[in-house]
């Protein structure tokens, strides 16, 4: 079976995934109880009228299924209808937070892989020796220090104390140097535990490939160590770690609700706090859905990238 | 001067429970296109003499004394770089389970096309054409279109012919092959072993072969080690081994080997196991599981002698038949008391015998 193929049997695989989470998203706002039209309004009272219009606003004068059918169409088109709160299109909020919570969570995935593999690499063919000790020490500390408590400690020192940074994200474009000098923090917070995690994993996936015999063939073969290991060795090593690396990304999302919460960075973590406090359902509805869809993406992303590096798992 | 000296070569692996030596002061030499069998039983040290041919020996195991010359040149002064000069390029290895030793996420044509491209500087281009021919030596069908084949996609006949096509790819002086048919089928080893045998006769590369297999031996190889339990203690031309073999053990060893046509209802063995090499026997390693074993053999530990002349190891030809027991340096009150048949047709009576099986 080609790659092409492959890819295109897993993008057909991930189409029932997807339904399944519009169908998980729009049942959340029924099986909450009492009358969805309550849970959109709060506990305002209102006119008849206004109660009548929010019903045929998200159709909740038609039987369940044409709800969701309706609503599906509605995903479909990100029309995803206003915010009861701010009276905003809720899809026009999440297009201007989605590429914040993208840009954090991005720079901190890649600051965990810039960390860890380069670790792991050291700690596996160093075993035993001081790198192993100082990574396997760094790596215990990464994992076990909560991400909002090294995110106030980090804000307090460098932000508070020293002034290096803002404590606030500074008006300015995402893409821009300012922002990009303020994003440094939340990424170190956000990043950190992940660093760890891979370079444990990888470290250990490495030992064990270290003992095969392809390694001692390359090795007869009169290529250099350094080849050895970064070509034969490494390759077979990250196919573990780009298991992780893909659910490390539902990890960040965790993750940012609270990192962004700490910056107060404009992403999806933050509006869905602002949402859930405000019982905005709509908004968190379509959070929920952007997520959930952007978590089946990138696991899409993983299962092809692992086909790529190994070679067997297309059959 | 022979291609290969090995001198005193000792290897040792450091575990929980002590120091093993897995390799105990052998000798030999190869001479240049010379097929050279080692035989022993599993944990007879073969495979770490082998290895430590490339000093590809790793921790916890360590070369802790002996010289390894290849063309006069001791290995085990070279530089690391120097080492890798001759990784691959003057001596190649074939081991054993090919399907570990390949790497599964290559291509079988780019781990043969490195393994050009790491001795000689040549474009891409020529490596890869040069793999192409290297698997069609090996006798790989249609060559070309297997160059892209990743090595889940060979059979395990096929993998250890990309192997052997990997080891020849820069034209080595000396080929070692650990147990290079081991786990293949009986059909496709006897393939791979005309392979070996057609490489041996037709280019000047000498091969090492290791294998636990007499059969084996006696189909490819010229003269042959006896290895137990670290240390050499038969060496012989192959047919003197065979028509006349001087240590116990290598007696043991043969009266084991299945043959075709064969009426023992059970294989005799060499009873007993390899010692534990953290404490190994006084005297000759093998005399506790030697039926000739008298008080002497747990004293003394026997030379390596020429049989005949107790010549010692050190002062003979290379094609001189030697032995490690007391009997040839006359320290054995009884003597060695065993007879060797030769059959090289099946007994005349047998064919009788069967039909008459078949009436009954």
């Amino acid at each position: 079976m080609s790659l092409g193929r492959y890819v295109l049997t897993r993008l057909l695989v991930a189409v029932p995934v997807l339904l399944g989470v519009t169908v998980l998203t729009f049942s959340f706002l029924h099986a909450l109880p009492g009358d969805p039209v309550d849970a959109i309004i709060g506990y305002q009272s209102v006119s008849p009228e206004t109660e009548a219009s929010i019903r045929a606003e998200y159709h909740l004068d038609r039987p369940v299924w044409e709800q969701y059918l309706l609503w599906l169409r509605d995903a479909l088109t990100l029309e995803f209808g206003r915010s009861p709160v701010t009276g905003r299109s809720v899809a026009a909020t999440i297009g201007r937070r989605l590429p914040a919570t993208l840009a954090l969570g991005g720079a901190a995935w890649l600051l965990a892989l810039a960390i860890g593999i380069p670790a792991g690499i050291v700690a596996a063919v160093k075993r035993g020796e001081p790198a192993d000790e100082l990574s396997r020490v760094a790596a215990l500390a990464g994992i076990a220090t909560p991400n909002f408590w090294l995110g106030l400690v980090l804000l307090l020192v460098f932000s508070v104390r020293l002034g290096w940074f803002r404590v606030i994200p500074p008006d300015a474009p995402l893409a821009s140097l300012a922002m990009a000098k303020f994003m440094l923090l939340p990424t170190v917070t956000l990043g950190t535990a992940s660093a760890a995690l891979v370079t444990r994993l990888l470290r250990s996936s490495m030992l064990r490939e270290l003992e095969a015999g392809y390694v001692r063939t390359a090795r007869a073969k009169g290529l250099r160590e350094r080849t050895v290991i970064l070509k034969h060795v490494l390759r077979n090593s990250l196919l573990p770690v780009v298991t992780v690396a893909g659910l490390q990304l539902a990890f960040l999302v965790d993750g940012a609700v609270v990192v962004e919460q700490i910056f107060s960075w404009p992403g999806m973590g933050r509006l869905m706090v602002q949402s859930i406090l405000q019982r905005n359902y709509p908004v968190i509805q379509a959070a929920v859905l952007v997520i959930g869809v952007s978590i089946v993406l990138v696991n899409l992303l993983v299962d092809i990238v692992y086909a790529v590096l190994d070679p067997r798992i297309r059959y | 001067m022979a291609l290969l000296e090995v001198e005193d070569l000792t290897v040792q692996f450091y575990t929980d429970d002590g120091v093993v030596r897995a390799v105990d002061g052998i000798n030999y030499e190869i001479r240049r296109g010379e097929a050279l069998g080692l035989v022993g039983e599993s944990g007879a040290g073969k495979s770490v003499a082998s290895l430590a041919l490339l000093d590809l020996i790793r921790a916890p195991g360590e070369i802790v004394g002996g010289e390894i010359r290849l063309d006069g040149r001791n290995l085990l002064e070279c530089s690391t770089d120097e080492l890798r000069g001759i990784r691959g390029d003057e001596i190649a290895m074939v081991f054993q389970d090919a399907d570990a030793a390949l790497n599964p996420v290559y291509t079988v044509g780019e781990q043969i096309a490195e393994a050009i491209r790491v001795h000689e500087d040549v474009s891409d281009r020529a490596a890869r054409d040069r793999a192409i021919d290297l698997l069609e030596r090996v006798g790989i069908p249609e060559p070309a279109a297997r160059y892209t084949d990743y090595p889940h996609e060979f059979s395990g006949g096929m993998q250890q012919r990309a192997v052997i096509a990997m080891a020849l790819s820069c034209d080595p002086d000396l080929l070692v092959c650990d147990e290079p048919t081991t786990g293949l089928d009986v059909t496709v080893q006897a393939g791979i072993l005309e392979l070996l045998e057609d490489l041996a006769r037709e280019s000047d590369t000498a091969i090492q072969l290791v294998t636990h297999d007499l059969g084996i031996v006696a189909e490819l190889c010229d003269r042959v080690l006896v290895q137990y339990a670290g240390e050499i203690v038969e060496r012989a031309p192959v047919e003197d081994l065979y028509y006349d073999p001087k240590h116990p053990y290598t007696v043991g060893l043969l009266a084991s080997i299945p043959r075709l046509g064969d009426d023992r209802e059970r294989l005799p063995t060499v009873p007993g196991t390899v010692p534990s090499l953290v404490d190994p026997p006084t005297g000759c390693r093998f005399h506790p599981r030697c039926p000739y074993a008298e008080d002497a053999c747990a004293r003394r530990s026997p030379p390596l002698v020429e049989a005949d002349t107790e010549t010692p190891a050190a002062e003979t030809a290379p094609d001189a038949h030697l032995a490690a027991c007391l009997e040839y340096t006359g320290d054995l009150e009884d003597g060695l008391d065993y007879e060797v048949q030769v059959r090289d047709e099946p007994p005349a009576d047998r064919s009788d015998r069967d039909r008459g099986g078949e009436t009954r």
